[in-house]
């Protein structure tokens, strides 16, 4: 049988290398994006966890709508993308700041 | 026995997974690896016994977002160089940050109040048990609100990426359909007396 701490361990294993992630392409928005769901999923399995281990099923309620935010976000996400990208030929990070005046 | 070794191995496939999605060269390469990290993720909910949430992982992860992923991906024609350098000057940092994040969460995690005495074991509810109709039944009732949110809150993404991704453009012909619908005959033609 797999113990609770197992499966929490998995999860802090890749809500760490989602956040690590998020400093090591921080020119790509793409890999940024990428990592966010990195992060979403360990806490998914989080609560995926919990759900099993204190028999309730709330928890599973709870990653449907953290799927559902984490869907809308990235079809937003990517749409700015595809807008941005389509203004100003490139999708570096350095190179938005437009709004800096 | 069986339990711990596919536990082992989806868990393993997904950091490693994770790891290539981190530091992999080609973004293409990263969406793969983050499929590939989503699959061995719905493993897990499987061995949890939520094999609706691992269902909807592939399906709508996996069919839908990663394909989203993999469009935009090839579209944009990115230049990978410029945009990997000083990759490694933020390694340090963000090393040092990610390290004692997992640190402590795994410390709170093997503390002993998650350890099988603090919270044993339930074991596999029975096989005749509808994890889909435990789920609808909870849904449906309990958090009927939230899920109308999450409704309103797909229509309003579906909304605003249409809106942010349309461009009228001026130098192409549209058809005009409710002008070409509402066209009257009498405006088109004339009989003329010869």
């Amino acid at each position: 049988m797999v113990p609770l701490s197992a499966y929490l361990a998995v999860a802090a294993c890749l809500f760490s290398i989602g956040i690590v992630g998020l400093f090591l392409n921080r020119k790509n928005v793409l890999i940024i994006l990428m990592c966010i769901e990195l992060i979403l999923l360990s806490v998914n399995i989080n609560l995926a966890a919990f759900s099993h281990f204190l028999q309730d099923i709330s928890g599973q309620i709870f990653i449907f709508f953290v799927l559902t935010v984490a869907a809308s976000e990235v079809a937003v996400g990517l749409a700015i993308l595809v807008a941005y990208y389509r203004n100003r030929r490139s999708i570096n990070v350095d190179d938005i700041n437009t709004l800096q005046g | 026995m069986l339990e711990l070794g596919f536990f082992y191995m989806f868990a393993g496939l997904a950091v490693i997974s994770a790891l290539a999605v981190v530091l992999s060269r080609n973004s293409v390469h990263a969406v793969m690896s983050l499929i590939l990290c989503f699959f061995n993720a719905a493993g897990l909910f499987f061995l949890l016994d939520a094999e609706f949430i691992g269902i909807i992982l592939i399906l709508v992860y996996v069919g839908a977002v990663m394909v989203l992923f993999m469009f935009v991906v090839m579209l944009l024609e990115v230049n990978f160089v410029s945009v990997r350098e000083g990759m490694l000057k933020y390694l340090p940092v963000g090393g040092v940050i990610a390290l004692i994040l997992f640190a402590e969460i795994v410390a709170a995690a093997s503390s002993g109040v998650f350890s099988p005495d603090g919270i044993p074991d339930p074991g596999h509810v029975a096989q005749q048990l509808n994890n889909t109709v435990e789920i609808g039944k909870m849904l449906y009732t309990k958090y009927l609100l939230g899920f109308e949110i999450a409704a309103i809150v797909l229509l309003v993404a579906l909304v605003g990426a249409i809106v942010l991704t349309l461009r009228v453009r001026t130098d192409v012909r549209y058809q005009n359909i409710s002008k070409q619908v509402n066209v009257n005959p009498a405006d088109r033609m004339h009989k003329v007396k010869m």
